[in-house]
């Protein structure tokens, strides 16, 4: 085992006034790994994101990038040390081209706008959106508006992706070429994915090992055939019709 | 493309050769068409392209008009080394103003109040400099106007007529090369959203802040163009409300975040203040207001129906390629 | 010395009531429709024309004449919004702010060509009387007016706490989509606050006939007035629009009484910088 795991969260706490959102939670990812954060709506999985993202400032806890200390560091920041997000409500750039939206990612690792623009053909081709990058942002569908949010991080060249419901609102068809992408990724360039996901078949079809929380509390952990087993997950799940 | 670059060569064509048919008055007409494309494509920079609402942008003119007068005036130092003096003047004000509003968060409407409260608030000021000539005004020495002297400014109003053509296209090609550049696209992306461009490693603060600087500091040389065509500057006209709004109204009439946006809002606007104050005149009106009043109004009309600016409308009709990042099709 | 000082103090704290009223107008327009009013000096400067012309040729002193010009303005604001504005509601800000310049210009140019250049003002019989209250002088309109300014504040204030028309108002402004899923009329709302806004506008405009000039330049000055109180005040809050007023007020006698009159702006501009910068929600506004 190499010395430190690619991301480390530990401890991790915040508060949003009166509510505690995030409450210790603590999971680790090694490199070329893909885990799966769940829980049920409101859980805090979203919050946590936000905290290794450098949009909240954890109000305890740690953070760490093979090792170093995310904690502080700004979005854009935590961006250049090589964390790709999406966001769950997607934000695409309106008013400009999907392929622009794209190399804007690329400009990330490379000043030559020519150099940005092939990878962002290369990334938009992977994601099947090729034959819409002349369309601007703002007239996609939402199924390729979250694939768009994809696209545009992984073209800033991460070596961790945060993948927040990418797959919601997806066809079944959909959400299985959609999770044949991010296993070849992982595959062939070792990406490592953290995602959250409601969508089960995408949890169990992609990631080795599953991280479940409730309530900003961590539940347990484990490869995803147990996971769906264990009665405490079954239990923060009651009432619900996720899984 | 091809037929966008037809389309740039003939209007550049017409104003090269305007001088061989056009009377004095004509060509001070276009001097004010090219004055106003000019810091109005300067302008679209913070808005257009980086999404800032500057409504007090004279603020720069004046500053840029004011620091090249004051120290020809005084220190007899030419134009060209002047302007130099105008635009750091005019990038560190803009700094101070961006760096203040964009640390402390000031957003949206109250972005564009500050940038309004500090034109005002130097407009006072430069009243109570006795050095510039207060609200009685700032006047230069006007040299010899037959010669040509691109050193100190002083001479033909041709060469004027010249100076401002070349500042134009100067402006449109170094704006054109913007869009599609890095910095250009990183403008873009802050416009449209500035929690995703973050995310994408883009330092927003540090955007927005050379987005304003980089405007401030043209603006300034349209100011140092200004001071030294017109000779004389008062507080109450070079940082005046009203003169802000005019810099803003030509790129949002021809098209925000356009490239052609600015010239043919320009190209629009200022003849339509002349046609109007020729026909209330030759219709026998000579009353104070009638002119601004039909401005008003044909201005309520421009962006009642063509919201999006008339350029965007334009180029669809003529069948051109849209000229910037964020004009993709629909 | 500090008697003259004192007497100063409390002609900005009355006059700063009369620009508190106005300044409200602007804080609901905004606090509801979110359309930043920049004709809204304009709007003034035609309230107080208004009121010259029923002084002029009515005889109506503008207290009395005040409900007349306040409804009219009301109307006014109303059709504004109903034909011109809505349209731009969901429009951004630059949009709405290019509308209502040419607005304002129309409006300036409008009186520049009826009333011409000059300042026009109203000199009612009671205009010199003043109040000796201990060792201070009061004029007599300024009380007045601010009274007035006052009241009708307090009776805007009881409008949206009270009435129905009030609250609905309210719920678009606090939940738009709430406001809209309850099914209130939002067009209608909107034209009405817009209605209510001006109002306030058209009473503020026949009180500050009473105490200055009013020419075709007045507007935009107005404006900004109006634009630095509720930025100071905290847009959206009504009592922040009043103690805006009386501190804008005081600061300009200040300004005028220790450095020169013409720099009282100056001084206006740097309280509102300052208030963006530091504390943007404003002196009442609530932290978001
Ligand atoms: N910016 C915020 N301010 C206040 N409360 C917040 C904020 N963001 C999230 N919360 C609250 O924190 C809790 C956790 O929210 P979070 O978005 O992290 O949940 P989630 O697990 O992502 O849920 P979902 O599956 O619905 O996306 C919720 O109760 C939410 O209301
Ligand atoms: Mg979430």
């Amino acid at each position: 085992m190499s010395a430190a795991p690619l991301l480390l969260v530990e401890g991790l706490v915040k508060n949003f006034r009166g509510l505690r959102a995030v409450d210790g939670v603590t999971f680790s990812v090694n490199a070329g790994e893909v885990v799966a954060l769940i829980g049920p709506n409101g859980a805090g999985k979203t919050t946590v994101f936000n905290m290794i993202a450098g949009v909240f400032q954890p109000d305890g806890g740690r953070v760490e990038l093979e090792g170093a200390s995310l904690v502080g560091l700004r979005p854009d920041q935590v961006c250049r040390a090589g964390v790709g997000r999406t966001f769950q409500l997607v934000k695409p750039f309106g008013n400009i081209s999907v392929e622009e939206n794209v190399l804007i990612g690329a400009l990330r690792w490379t000043h030559d706008v020519a150099q940005a623009r092939r990878r962002a053909r290369e990334v938009l081709d992977l994601l099947g959106l090729a034959d819409k990058r002349r369309q601007m942002a703002r007239s996609l569908t939402l199924p390729d508006r979250k694939c768009l949010e994809v696209a545009r991080a992984l073209a800033t060249g991460p070596k961790l992706l945060l993948l927040d419901e990418v797959m919601a609102g997806l066809r079944p068809a959909e959400t299985d070429r959609m999770v044949e992408t991010f296993r070849k990724l992982n595959r062939e360039s070792g990406l490592t994915i953290v995602l959250i996901e409601h969508v089960m078949r995408a949890v169990m079809a992609l990631s080795q090992r599953v991280v479940v929380i409730n309530s900003g509390k961590p539940v347990c952990e484990g490869v995803p055939e147990e996971v769906v087993r264990d009665p405490r997950v079954l239990d923060c799940y009651l009432g619900q019709e996720k899984l | 493309m091809s037929r966008q670059a037809i389309l740039l060569g003939l209007l550049l064509a017409a104003f090269a050769l305007a001088p061989l048919v056009a009377g004095p008055y004509l060509l001070s007409v276009l001097v004010v068409v090219m004055y106003f494309a000019y810091v109005g494509q300067a302008w679209n920079i913070m808005m257009g392209f980086a999404g800032q609402l500057s409504l007090g942008h004279t603020l720069y003119v004046g500053l840029g008009a004011y620091t090249a007068a004051a120290l020809f005036v005084h220190l007899g130092v030419p134009a060209a080394l002047g302007l130099f003096a105008a635009a750091a003047a005019a990038v560190a004000v803009g700094g101070v103003i961006g760096a203040l509003g964009f640390r402390f968060g000031v957003k949206g409407v109250y972005f564009a109040l500050l940038t309004i409260a500090f034109a005002e608030f130097t407009r006072i000021l430069f009243e109570h400099i006795p050095g510039l000539g207060g609200p009685a005004g700032l006047f230069l020495p006007v040299g010899d106007r037959g010669g040509i002297d691109l050193i100190h400014l002083r001479g033909h109003p041709l060469m004027f007529y010249y100076l401002i053509l070349a500042m134009t296209v100067g402006i449109f090609l170094l704006c054109r090369r913007l869009v599609r550049s890095r910095l250009g696209y990183t403008w873009l992306a802050v416009r449209e959203d500035q929690e995703a461009a973050a995310a994408l490693g883009i330092n927003v603060f540090r955007a927005k802040l050379t987005a304003v600087m980089l405007s401030a500091g043209l603006t300034a040389l349209g100011g140092v163009f200004f001071a030294f065509y017109y000779n004389n500057l008062f507080p109450n006209q070079a940082f005046s409300m009203n003169r802000s709004i005019e810099i803003i109204l030509a790129p949002i009439v021809g098209g925000l975040g356009t490239l052609f946006g600015p010239i043919l809002g320009a190209l629009i606007l200022t003849p339509l203040g002349e046609l109007i104050t020729m026909a209330t005149e030759a219709m026998g009106f000579k009353a104070a207001g009638i002119k601004q009043l039909c401005y008003g109004l044909s201005l309520l009309a421009i962006v009642k129906f063509l919201p999006d600016g008339v350029w965007p409308w334009l180029r669809t009709r003529l069948g051109l390629e849209p000229d910037a990042g964020g004009e993709g099709e629909s | 010395m500090t008697i003259d000082l004192a007497n100063q103090i409390v002609t900005g704290l009355l006059t700063g009531l009369v620009y508190s009223l106005m300044a409200l107008g602007l804080s609901v327009i905004f606090g509801v429709v979110r359309v930043v009013n920049f004709a809204h000096g304009e709007m003034t400067a035609l309230a107080m024309y208004a009121a010259w012309m029923l002084f002029t040729w009515l005889e109506l002193d503008p207290l009395v004449g005040l409900p007349l010009i306040a409804l009219l303005l009301f109307a006014l604001g109303y059709v504004m919004q109903r034909g011109l504005i809505d349209a731009f509601v969901a429009k951004p800000e630059h949009m709405q702010f290019i509308l209502l310049v040419a607005v304002a210009i129309i409006m300036v140019n409008f009186s520049l060509l009826v009333f011409g250049p000059d300042a026009h003002g109203i000199q009612v019989p009671y205009g010199f009387d003043t109040y000796e209250v201990g060792p201070l002088l009061v004029d007599k309109v300024r009380l007045l007016a601010a009274s007035a300014a006052l009241a009708i504040s307090g009776l805007l204030m009881l409008f949206f706490r009270r009435t129905m028309t009030g609250k609905a108002i309210r719920a678009c402004a606090d939940n738009l989509v709430g406001a809209r899923v309850i099914g209130l009329n939002v067009k209608q709302l909107y034209a009405v606050t817009f209605g209510i806004g001006s109002a306030c506008v058209g009473a503020a405009g026949a009180l500050l006939s009473l105490l200055i000039d009013v020419m075709p330049s007045s507007g935009p000055e107005l404006t900004m007035l109006a634009f630095i109180i509720v930025i100071v005040g905290g847009l959206g809050s009504m009592g922040g629009a009043l103690l805006g007023g009386m501190l804008i007020g005081v600061s300009e006698v200040l300004a005028g009484y220790f450095l020169m009159p013409s720099m009282k702006g100056m001084f206006s501009f740097a309280i509102l910088i300052l208030i963006l910068v530091l504390r943007p929600q404003g002196l009442m506004g609530a932290r978001k």
